[in-house]
């Protein structure tokens, strides 16, 4: 399977990325911001990190970028795009997503491993997944999920939210929610699943001296549905 | 403006050094002239109190590539690998405006290491704070945890570990310093030293500001009442700029394009040039009408007194230029062609095509000051006799939750929850353990890293504060399996115009060097940090060690939670039960005299080594060190954090309870071993003729101690977590 992921100015999880991706067995390359086009890929990646320094709203300017067009274009023609932190809030920039990511209600970064629930299986990233529940790694500023009652009401009628914070029990309530995220919401997909933006970091936990190894589970489960 | 005394008084120069500045030039100097001499003589570029002392250090080692002198230290770690790494303050900065002041002392330090050719791997800090009820304190910490976790979140580098201490001398002046590790191919380092004649030299990286005009002179005085109107001596950060310049310094560096490199740090682009031309024994000419200014009609003095962050001074090969500026182009960054190396040995400055200045390069290097300082020995104190009946009345549980809430033993999950800590995805050992650990990318191995300080001990004895600082490191370093290689200072003081801070100075250092040499520690980088003092009340004697230790294979790290029930615990190194400055007698005997616990290297040495011969062998499980707090306190944190219990064995011939279990006494560390490795364990214990006691066994979900203590892990937990959260939110 091959995959791409962009390079923004002040992406920093764009190695992390890769190198998990390679880990698993995907064909990566990386892709500059500044370039027109993107390599055939089955996967286009944004990763993590301050794009443009995020001086802006987090992922706005990224959102302008050269490369961006390639990227909606290639969303809408039905590949898998996957924003992880910083790209899922450019994903919300772009509106291949929607609602925004504010900042988190104590006000404070966060970095710590969270539990997440998986809500929905019929797509090609969480298909036949082993697990319901993952855990998984957040390190965020703005990673409060927001969107109006509106919204709210077509992402749930359509099975669109992805991934939910949760207890290791699989809870999700106050207690549970790190950000203060609408519905404890930490990932999301568009109408057709392909495109999907989630706050957890799964490259950060691939192997078991880190964190945790349930990111593998992740990656593992997207290419075998791709197989 | 004429260049008078007063001037030179007001740029924070001496009578006499303003004398011998007009001596040496043979003339009086003109305004910008003047300023380059009062960036370059203040103690915070020439080290003019502390050279003197600096020399006797034990900076040599068998793994040492760089020592002391460049913009980091630099040691070797097999294959070709090589560590960069280096401490440094950002205090005076900080304590004006918090989040700025330890934003860009993170941004600073890693600038060191990335001149270096290095990518930065991991972030350390060592953080100090006035007493929690002085009404600064909370903002102060909230603004420097902020500034630290901001700038090092958006480069993309974890922070790894850390030391958060309260205590009423920094009620005026906090301490922030800042440590990164980098890793570089030691084939591939680049140094500051500049060779060749007629050498572009190139500017890079962010414009040039008025912002941290004179923060090295402001970082060399004490503070006063007006210290808010030094508020625009404070640089300010973009985390986002440096990560670009990181980037494009790294590409730059990937063929053989730069000759030299120094980042524009304290005294901007004044030191930098000044460093580069004096190592290589040069001149350097420098046209400012060609620097990259981001305010209007910024003048020459202005100009090479900037602290503006994020910028690099090169001296690149000829010809090499527009390759040079196509990589800075694509990040989107300044590039512009200043200057030249020359033969004059001089630094000449020219503006406007006119010559604004022109110093010959020694007189600002070799020719600053080198003061000896009259200083004064610290007496080791007597030694106190407690009235043991009066512990009595105390109960063993009751101080051991009031010594786990203590603010400076309490869990500071508050804080490195807002650092990233696991980005570049190599953290195998988060901030909380003894200390941080890190893989090197793509091998087997890991480096540890911790930074340690002891102000109370440093306070009471310098001497003996010394040693046990560097002891401390090398404990926390063999507590995670690694085996120490050497260390970075920084070295926070009071006036050293004052004659007992001085001597506590000398005496640091002194018990420093003796400690690192004789456990072949080398020290490889460092900085000094003096006039932390506020309306004549300085900080306590504060030097920082920063450790770094190596784990040829990080499957045999070790982390202080217990593992599996029915292991056996034993306490290695002998309990005298060592009362005076402990955190016991401070907090529940309000005793704060007496001397610090001895420090034996013999014993400091001979038990590390035994305990890494054990981890090496695989046959201990857990790992960590006594320390503040003694035994009962250790053996806590490696219950709360492994959720189990432990029963502790009867002790034979235990003279005093208290004392066994809150006395601080050296070079101990609690292991635990599964049963069947004892039997070896306590045969390489023999071998090495160290003390040992079969301390208990880990058991159930509670820490139990005959009648005395019978106490639910989540009871600890709930002492030990909490305190700084509501603190802050109090």
């Amino acid at each position: 399977m091959r995959s791409s992921v962009i390079i923004f100015p002040g992406s920093n999880c764009d190695r992390d990325m890769d190198v998990a991706l390679k880990k698993f067995g995907f064909k990566n390359q990386m892709v500059w911001h500044n370039d027109q086009s993107i390599p055939k890929s089955d996967l286009i990646v944004l990763p993590g990190g301050f794009s443009y320094g995020d001086y802006l709203r987090c992922g706005s300017i990224a959102s302008k970028s050269k490369i961006i067009k390639s990227v909606i274009d290639f969303a809408n023609s039905g590949g898998l795009v996957l924003g992880i932190c910083n790209g899922f809030q450019i994903l919300t920039e772009t509106g291949l997503l929607n609602g925004i990511l504010q900042q988190n209600k104590f006000l404070n970064f966060i970095c710590s491993n969270v539990f997440i629930k998986v809500k929905d299986k019929q797509n090609k990233y969480f298909r036949d997944l082993k697990k319901d529940i993952l855990e998984l790694h957040i390190a965020h500023n703005e990673g409060n999920y927001f969107c109006s009652d509106d919204e709210l009401k077509s992402l749930e009628d359509n099975n669109q939210i992805a991934v939910t914070y949760c207890g290791e029990d699989g809870a999700e309530n106050e207690a549970t929610n790190p950000n203060g995220a609408i519905k404890n919401i930490a990932g999301i997909f568009n109408k057709n699943k392909n495109v999907l933006g989630m706050m957890p970091h799964p490259e950060r936990m691939i192997d078991k001296y880190l964190s945790g190894e349930d990111g593998s589970l992740f990656f593992k489960n997207i290419l075998d549905n791709f197989k | 403006m004429e260049v008078t005394e007063a001037v030179a008084i007001d740029h924070g120069l001496k009578k006499e050094e303003f004398s011998k500045i007009c001596e040496l030039l043979k003339r009086i100097p003109n305004l910008t002239e003047l300023a380059i001499f009062s960036a370059m003589w203040n103690e915070h570029c020439s080290y003019k109190s502390s050279r003197k002392h600096l020399k006797k250090m034990h900076t040599k080692g068998k793994q040492v590539i760089q020592g002391p002198g460049e913009n980091a230290g630099i040691i070797d770690i097999g294959d070709d690998d090589a560590i960069v790494f280096k401490i440094e303050s950002h205090n005076h900065p900080s304590f004006i405006e918090p989040y700025q002041g330890a934003a860009t002392g993170v941004g600073g330090i890693m600038r060191d290491v990335f001149t270096m050719g290095a990518r930065p791997i991991a972030n350390l800090n060592s953080i100090h704070f006035g007493s929690p009820q002085h009404k600064k304190t909370r903002n102060l910490l909230r603004g420097v945890v902020k500034g630290i976790g901001g700038y090092g979140n958006c480069i993309g580098v974890p922070t790894i570990a850390g030391q958060t201490t309260f205590d009423e001398s920094y009620n005026g002046n906090i301490l922030v310093n800042a440590m990164t590790l980098g890793l570089v191919n030691k084939n591939k380092i680049f140094y500051s030293k500049a060779a060749g004649l007629n050498k572009p030299v190139i500017y890079v990286g962010s414009k040039t500001g008025r912002d941290g005009i004179h923060g090295a002179s402001m970082a060399s005085a004490t503070f006063d009442d007006k210290i808010e109107e030094k508020k625009p001596t404070v640089q300010v950060g973009d985390p986002f700029t440096e990560k670009l310049l990181l980037e494009a310094c790294l590409e730059l560096m990937a063929d053989n394009s730069i000759i030299a490199i120094q980042d524009m740090g304290a005294a901007g682009l004044t030191s930098s040039s000044v460093e580069m031309a004096s190592k290589g024994n040069l001149g350097i000419e420098l046209n400012l009408s060609e620097v990259p200014c981001r305010e209007e009609k910024m003048t020459p003095y202005e100009i090479m007194l900037s602290e503006s962050q994020e910028r690099m001074l090169i001296v690149l090969e000829k010809g090499k230029e527009e390759h040079a500026k196509k990589i800075f182009d694509k990040w989107n960054l300044d590039f512009a062609v200043i200057g030249r190396t020359t033969d004059t040995k001089k630094i000449e400055l020219i503006f406007d095509y006119k010559k604004v200045a022109e110093i010959p390069i020694n007189l600002l290097a070799e020719n600053a000051p080198i003061y000896d300082r009259p200083w004064k020995k610290t007496k080791l104190p007597q030694k106190l006799k407690f009235d043991k009946d009066e512990f009595k009345s105390l109960k063993l549980s009751d101080c051991l939750k009031k010594i786990l809430s203590n603010s400076n033993i309490s869990d500071k999950k508050w804080i490195w929850d807002q650092y990233d800590h696991t980005v570049m995805g190599d953290t195998i050992q988060k901030p909380g353990g003894d200390a941080g650990v890190v893989r090197v990318h793509g091998t087997n191995k890991a480096v540890a890293a911790s930074v340690d300080s002891s102000a109370l001990y440093c306070f009471s004895h310098p001497l003996t504060g010394g040693k046990q600082i560097v002891s401390e490191s090398y404990r926390n370093l063999i507590s995670v399996g690694a085996k120490p290689i050497a260390i970075t200072n920084c070295l926070n003081f009071g006036n050293p115009e004052k004659e007992k801070n001085m001597g506590e100075f000398v005496e640091c250092v002194e018990g420093i060097t003796e400690a690192s040499k004789y456990l072949d520690f080398p020290v490889v980088s460092g900085n000094v940090s003096f006039y932390n003092e506020t309306k004549d009340k300085g900080i306590k004697p504060t030097p920082t060690i920063g450790g770094i230790g190596l784990i040829s294979d990080y499957q045999k790290m070790l982390t202080m939670d217990f593992k599996t029930e029915g292991n056996l615990v034993y306490v290695i190194g002998k309990t005298d039960g060592h009362l005076d400055q402990s955190i016991f007698a401070r907090e529940l005997l309000n005793e704060k005299k007496g001397p610090p616990p001895t420090v034996n290297l013999f014993n400091e040495k001979n038990i590390g080594e035994t305990v890494l011969d054990l981890s090496r062998k695989n046959l201990i499980v857990s790992c960590h060190d006594v320390s503040l707090g003694g035994i009962l306190t250790a053996l806590s944190k490696m219950c709360i954090k492994g959720k189990k219990g432990i029963k502790i064995n009867s002790l034979k011939g235990l003279t005093n309870k208290y004392e066994y279990f809150f006395g601080e006494d050296q070079a101990r560390y609690i292991v635990e071993i599964p049963k069947a490795s004892l039997k070896k364990v306590n045969d390489i214990l023999n071998k090495y003729s160290v003390h040992f006691d079969e301390l208990g066994t880990v058991n159930g979900q509670s820490i139990v101690y005959k009648d005395d203590i019978n106490l639910p892990i989540e009871d600890l937990a709930d002492a030990h977590k909490y305190w700084l959260k509501k603190y802050m939110d109090s």
